[in-house]
């Protein structure tokens, strides 16, 4: 009954209107809260204790409770809550471990009730309960609950947490009685308030400590948890155990949870920590958030939705010192920013990419993919994968590209290594040098590629299509010219610059397109066809993360092809050695000396493999030529766009963060994929910051084929279409994977952050382990593989990248 | 798997005082065999072959420990046998320095080893950077840095600046200080190694502090001293496993005599510990610091020219003169104050610590927590005062020389629970431990047994390691917001 009066009073009226504001406040704030007529909002801080009443257009001041002359700690707010049912009375939380009640009703200027100074230490929350007026909660890091009646000096019942710090209360909104308390140990506990003597119930439910928890408003027993762990999690607490029912991971530690109104599903977040960012999850849908608001400049502390049951107004306050109103409409959704799109390597070196229809142009010379034989059947598919995303009404086509075995012989690879000069000579030189070694071991495209480059970035223009000549004069007569920049095609006019551009040169794009595909077809049968050879930014392997100086070089400095050139510091990862200015020519030396073989070039390996004969299914899949020539397109296209452009993510502070820990070796790897999204087919608006999501799992362990293809149809919905936006951590895809397949031996062993390495078990057992590297596309070598103990022979600088090695080809 | 273990253990070459270990000896090993310097001897060279059987499969028993430090190090170091007196902190403090060190992380090992000894440079500590020293040779350094700052990469020179300011007055650091060793240049860092230098830094200040507070110093710097007591201790675990427990149990009699002795400081102890709940002072936390200034607690000035051998170590050093200064002297600036209920350990240096240089974050508060744990119940009960009261009141008050203020907390308490010997105590070995000389440490403290001293030199040692983190963690949040 009171939960109807209060709609009516509520929605009766008039339905709540109001625009995206803001308002700055004098202070950063610690905690929000609102008035149950939805009018007015308490910000709450360390130096802030205000009422502002929220109007259609901006915030308005009502009420500055930081009266008297001396600051008090008692003014120093870790938590401010206003009572659901009385608009006068607001409770607060002091650092110094008071809890202070105040009445709006009092006529002095004054408002200040009452003062318990029970707690020890400082008080992280209070909350009143949802129907009795005068019950008061809170929770201190000295380890105590205390419950208060209002009417009487003194806490009524103390709770224990066993010196464990609290860091939540929440009364049940179902229960009469029963309250979650969660704790910085990461347990979270249920009491019952007649019986403090101890708790009714006890499970841990984060590692680390439980900064939050909310019930669910609808009466469902549902409650959410959010942790240090990154994680929000939701518990079923109807059952005898609590049983987690839905986990969210984010990128940042867990600050605050707010269950949305009106939205069974959705549950607001935001982050104590680096990302400053609000987010609006469907929890079945956990990869990406489903709203996100941006506007905040330092760690949003406080979240409230405006009203109990309007799902379209949310109030935040931040550190940074402003009070804001978001509107749902004018949230960004990341998942139309997100490209669903998924790029796998099987054991086998198979190649599978999924796409969104749309992105992918029709192709009737298709056949459909019947499944690779050769994969042992180690998944045990407890449920349809794609089930949980029933309800999004978008399909994919999905290509297999197969790998073809006797093009596993690694001579070349070995050779190039040998030969190829990456410092210690002007680039011009370099270019030319490897080029000319590129197309000594009949790999016609990466010296394509490599004359490119020097086009691009050692001259202006006029010396370059000289030099195109003269290298390509250099080699065999017969050159199939399938994609370089042929000069003579391009209109006067343009410069070297605006030919590459993306957008003007769509046309150009198509006729590359065609000439490729063609002599691919014909060629079909040729071996030596190198048509999906390898593109230069994974050939470039470590160099690629160089993009941005080169091209700062570029503009900078026309007379760079003077200079001589040698690796950038950063080129290779950092991570054991930093000596004075060393020769990279000297490691790169070791490195072709070595048996061993990174892992960044074996993906050239794997890239560079794909044969002619791929098959494909359904009727919308890439065409082999066209993922081909994406390969050997995306370094120009990719390099187009200043960094900052090509990183379009959701998760912007957040992952600005995590970049740069990464390095720009990881800014590398991003810009190499959305280039994928540079497809010549593909829709504009995707172009302009597609990103192509890489996850690592075996091919096997796509969505199942023969479930989602009857007949020729090329419509599957993969689970993997819709990851977590932007950059994320490989580990969690993989975790995600072991959970939904039960996947044995697929094993999280060694998670290293720094260079975003995951080591897993090899299905197929046999004690092997491999180090997939994180956001790279790349192919378990042919061979098998395992993890170098840290005696490697070889210069420390190269051991990140070098985990993984390969034995020598056994040529079969 | 060290259930039963044989661990043959050889004690010769004493004299140089620069044990050669065994490179390359893992620690999974079933034997060590070790040379390192014998505690025992009387300078002549002589070796001890002893047979350590291992039945107890107590992972948190030290000797267990010893054995495996013994096994992976090549020697027992002077640290370790005093943490040992808290087998459960040691546990973790040695996995935590461990992963610093020797395990997988943005900076090179050599790299790792000068900066510690930059570090412990700082406080004069020759007895960190002669250990440093060895194992910077050891992971392949370049004998030439050990010449000083003039010799090393401007890369790593520059951390020198940062390295002043967090060894003497850590309130200083600023965001334009990461701003500077991040900005784009052929020396600049990346975020992972600044983070993973700062960890370093202040492991090895907060170390420094331990080794001075111990007397771990003198005995290296002497060479072999040998009349600190605590440095037997290391060998009588050994002599525990096979002579029985008679040489442990005279160390329990000797520490128990000893505190006999202070029953009566004690008992004045007791009575301002209960003064405390009685008086209600005046919850002003300056004044603890005023006080301080006019108890004279930060001088020692005179004993300047002890300090010798401050010239080994100026080549690792810019600067000399920068030295811990109060914090309160500086100007009365409220604003100034660095309020953990804004920034602190568990919600946010954590969070980002194990971003940016991946399970640190774990490791570090697995110390934090420990130390905190640690069980002194004995000193408590004697005390008639909750443990707690007696450590968060030590812990306040080296945060408090930092700058650092927690709102919930009465700062009065720290004068009733502290008497002016101990706090001078903890000062000195707080902000300027090179001070420290032995007087001090047999002076004062009467009352605690040897392992309840360790106790609060462990408090010190992670108090100030965390008080270093916050304030750079906090610039290195700055830098990042803006």
């Amino acid at each position: 009954m009171e939960k109807m009066a209060r709609v009516t009073t509520a929605l009766g009226g008039n339905a709540l209107t109001g625009r995206t504001m803001f308002c700055h406040l004098d202070a950063p704030a610690n905690a929000i809260s609102v008035c149950r007529d939805a009018a007015q909002v308490v910000v709450a801080g360390r130096n802030i204790f205000k009422i502002y009443s929220i109007e259609e257009e901006q915030f308005v001041e009502k009420l500055n409770l930081r009266v008297g002359r001396k600051p008090s700690l008692n003014f120093s707010c870790a938590d401010v809550v206003w009572h659901q049912m009385d608009e006068n009375l607001l409770a607060t939380a002091a650092t110094n471990g008071v809890v202070v009640t105040w009445n709006l009703g009092k006529p002095s200027r004054n408002k200040q009730d009452q003062l318990f100074t029970e707690h020890k230490r400082t008080v992280n929350k209070v909350c009143f309960h949802p129907t009795e007026v005068y019950m008061l909660l809170s929770g201190s890091q000295d380890g105590y609950m205390k419950c208060f009646d209002l009417r009487k000096k003194d806490s009524v019942s103390t709770f224990s947490g066993q010196s464990e710090s609290v860091r939540d209360v929440q009364f049940s909104i179902r229960d009469y009685f029963t309250f979650a308390a969660t704790f910085e140990n990461g347990n979270v506990q249920l009491w019952d308030i007649r019986r403090p003597d101890r708790y009714e119930r006890m499970f841990t439910a984060h590692n680390g400590p439980v900064f939050c928890c909310d019930w669910h408003p609808e009466d469902r027993g549902w409650l959410a948890t959010g942790g240090r762990d990154k994680m929000v999690k939701v518990w079923d607490m109807n059952t005898t155990r609590a049983k987690e029912i839905y986990c969210v991971q984010t990128i940042a530690s867990v600050a605050r949870v707010k269950w949305r109104p009106e939205c069974k599903h959705h549950i607001a977040t935001c982050s104590m920590m680096v990302d400053h960012n609000i987010y609006v999850w469907d929890v079945r849908r956990p990869f990406i958030p489903s709203a996100m608001f941006e506007e905040h400049k330092d760690v949003t502390t406080g979240i409230v939705w405006r009203h109990l049951h309007d799902p379209y107004f949310l109030l935040s306050g931040s550190k940074d010192s402003t009070l804001y109103q978001h509107i749902f409409k004018d949230a960004s959704q990341p998942i139309d920013r997100a490209n669903p799109e998924g790029l796998c390597y099987s054991l086998y070196g198979d190649l599978a990419f999924a796409a969104k229809e749309s992105l992918v142009s029709s192709d009737s010379n298709r056949k459909p993919y019947i499944g690779d034989r050769r994969h042992p059947i180690f998944f045990k598919r407890k449920l349809d994968p794609t089930e949980q995303f029933e309800y999004i009404s978008s399909c994919s086509a999905l290509s297999v590209f197969e790998t073809d075995v006797e093009s596993g012989s690694m001579d070349w690879f070995v050779h190039t290594a040998k030969q190829y000069a990456l410092a210690g000579r002007p680039l011009a030189e370099l270019c030319d040098h490897n080029a000319k070694v590129a197309k000594g071991l009949d790999r016609n495209q990466v010296a394509q590629t490599w004359t490119m480059l020097r086009i691009i970035y050692s001259s202006l223009g006029t010396v370059a299509s000289t030099n195109l000549n003269h290298s390509m004069g250099k080699g065999s007569t017969a050159l199939p010219l399938m994609n370089s920049f042929n000069l003579k095609d391009i209109p006067a006019g343009l410069g070297s610059e605006s030919r590459l551009d993306r957008s003007k040169g769509e046309s150009r794009t198509e006729n590359i397109l065609m000439d490729s595909s063609s002599t691919l077809i014909n060629n079909e049968d040729n071996e030596e066809t190198e048509g999906s050879d390898v593109p230069a930014d994974y050939l470039l392997g470590d160099v690629e993360a160089d993009e941005d100086e080169l091209y700062m070089m570029d503009h900078e400095n026309p007379h760079a092809e003077e200079q001589e050139y040698s690796l950038p510091q950063e080129a290779f990862p950092l991570r054991h050695e930093i000596v004075d200015n060393p020769s990279a020519l000297d490691h790169l030396q070791d490195k072709a000396d070595s048996p061993h073989v990174s892992g960044n070039e074996a993906e050239t390996v794997g890239q560079g493999r794909l044969a002619p004969r791929q098959r494909q299914r359904g009727r919308d899949g890439v065409a082999d030529a066209r993922g081909v020539l994406l390969a050997d397109l995306h370094l120009p296209l990719a390099l187009r766009e200043p960094p900052a452009l090509r990183l379009l993510q959701p998760h912007r502070a957040g992952h600005a963060a995590l970049l740069r820990r990464a390095g720009r070796r990881a800014d590398g790897r991003v810009r190499a994929h959305r280039a994928g999204g540079a497809h010549p087919q593909g829709d504009r608006r995707a172009d302009a910051g597609a990103l192509v999501h890489v996850l690592h799992r075996p091919a096997a362990a796509l969505p199942a084929l023969e479930h989602l293809q009857r007949g020729d149809q090329a419509e599957h919905l993969p689970c993997h279409q819709l990851p977590q936006p932007g950059f994320h951590h490989p580990a969690h895809q993989l975790q995600q994977l072991q959970a939904a397949h039960e996947q044995q031996g697929l094993d999280l062993r060694q998670v290293s952050a720094v260079c975003q390495h995951v080591c897993r078990v090899s299905p197929r057992g046999e004690g092997a382990l491999c180090l997939v590297p994180g956001l790279q596309p790349r192919r378990p070598p042919a061979a098998h593989h395992e993890v170098a103990g840290d005696q490697l022979p070889l210069p420390r600088r190269l051991w990140p990248s070098l985990r993984v090695h390969l034995s020598p080809p056994e040529c079969t | 798997m060290w259930g039963a273990l044989l661990c043959a253990v050889t004690w010769k070459v004493p004299g140089h005082g620069l044990p050669l270990g065994l490179p390359g000896q893992e620690p999974g090993s079933l034997s060590a065999v070790s040379t390192a310097p014998s505690h025992l001897g009387t300078g002549q060279e002589r070796s001890v072959l002893m047979v350590v059987k291992m039945s107890s499969s107590d992972p948190e028993c030290p000797q267990f420990l010893f054995v495996k430090v013994l096994a992976s190090r090549g020697r027992l170091e002077a640290v370790t046998q005093q943490m040992g007196y808290h087998p459960q902190y040691l546990d973790s403090f040695l996995k935590t320095q461990h992963y610093l060190m020797h395990m997988d992380g943005p900076l090179p090992f050599d790299c790792r080893h000068y900066i510690a000894i930059m570090a412990a440079a700082r406080h004069q500590c020759r007895y960190l950077v002669n250990l440093h020293v060895l194992q910077f040779l050891r992971a392949g350094g370049d004998p030439q840095w050990l010449r000083g700052l003039e010799f090393i990469p401007p890369k790593l020179r520059n951390l020198n600046e940062i390295n002043k300011i967090l060894a003497h007055r850590p309130w200083l650091i600023t965001k334009e200080h990461i701003e500077k060793l991040l900005k784009i240049s052929e020396w600049s860092w990346s975020l992972a190694e600044l983070v993973h230098a700062v960890v370093l830094l202040a492991h090895c200040h907060a170390l420094a502090s331990f080794v001075f507070g111990c007397g771990c110093e003198q005995d290296e710097g002497l060479g072999g001293r040998g009349s600190l007591k605590p440095l037997s201790l290391g060998n009588q675990c050994f002599c525990e496993a096979t002579a029985g427990n008679s040489c442990s149990q005279e160390l329990l009699r000797i520490n128990r005599k000893r505190s006999l002795d202070s029953c009566m400081e004690l008992d004045s102890l007791r009575e301002r510990m209960q003064r405390i709940h009685v008086e209600t002072e005046g919850r002003d936390e300056m004044r603890l610091l005023q006080q301080d200034r006019e108890e004279g607690l930060s001088p020692l000035a005179d004993t300047d020219g002890e300090v010798t051998g401050a010239t080994n170590l100026a080549c690792y050093m810019q600067d000399p003169d920068f030295g811990y200064q109060d914090f309160a002297r500086r100007d009365e600036d409220q604003t100034q104050v660095f309020r953990v209920q804004d920034y602190s350990w568990e919600d946010h240096g954590f969070s980002l610590v194990n971003r940016l240089y991946s399970d640190i974050g774990h490791l570090l508060d697995e110390k934090f927590r420990m130390v905190d744990g640690l069980q002194s119940s004995a000193m408590a009960k004697r005390q008639g005062c909750e443990p707690s009261v007696f450590k968060r009141g030590i812990w306040n008050y080296i945060h408090c020389m930092f700058g650092i203020r927690y709102d919930d907390y009465d700062y009065a308490e720290v004068n009733q629970l502290l008497e002016r010997i101990l706090k001078v105590y903890i000062k000195t070995v707080t902000c300027y431990p090179e001070k420290t000389n032995s007087e001090m440490f047999d002076r004062f403290w009467k009352q605690f047994k040897h392992s309840e001293k360790v106790h609060v030199n462990l408090l010190i040692l992670e108090a100030r390691m965390q008080a270093e983190l916050l304030y750079a963690l906090q610039a290195i949040t700055q830098y990042m917001i803006s």
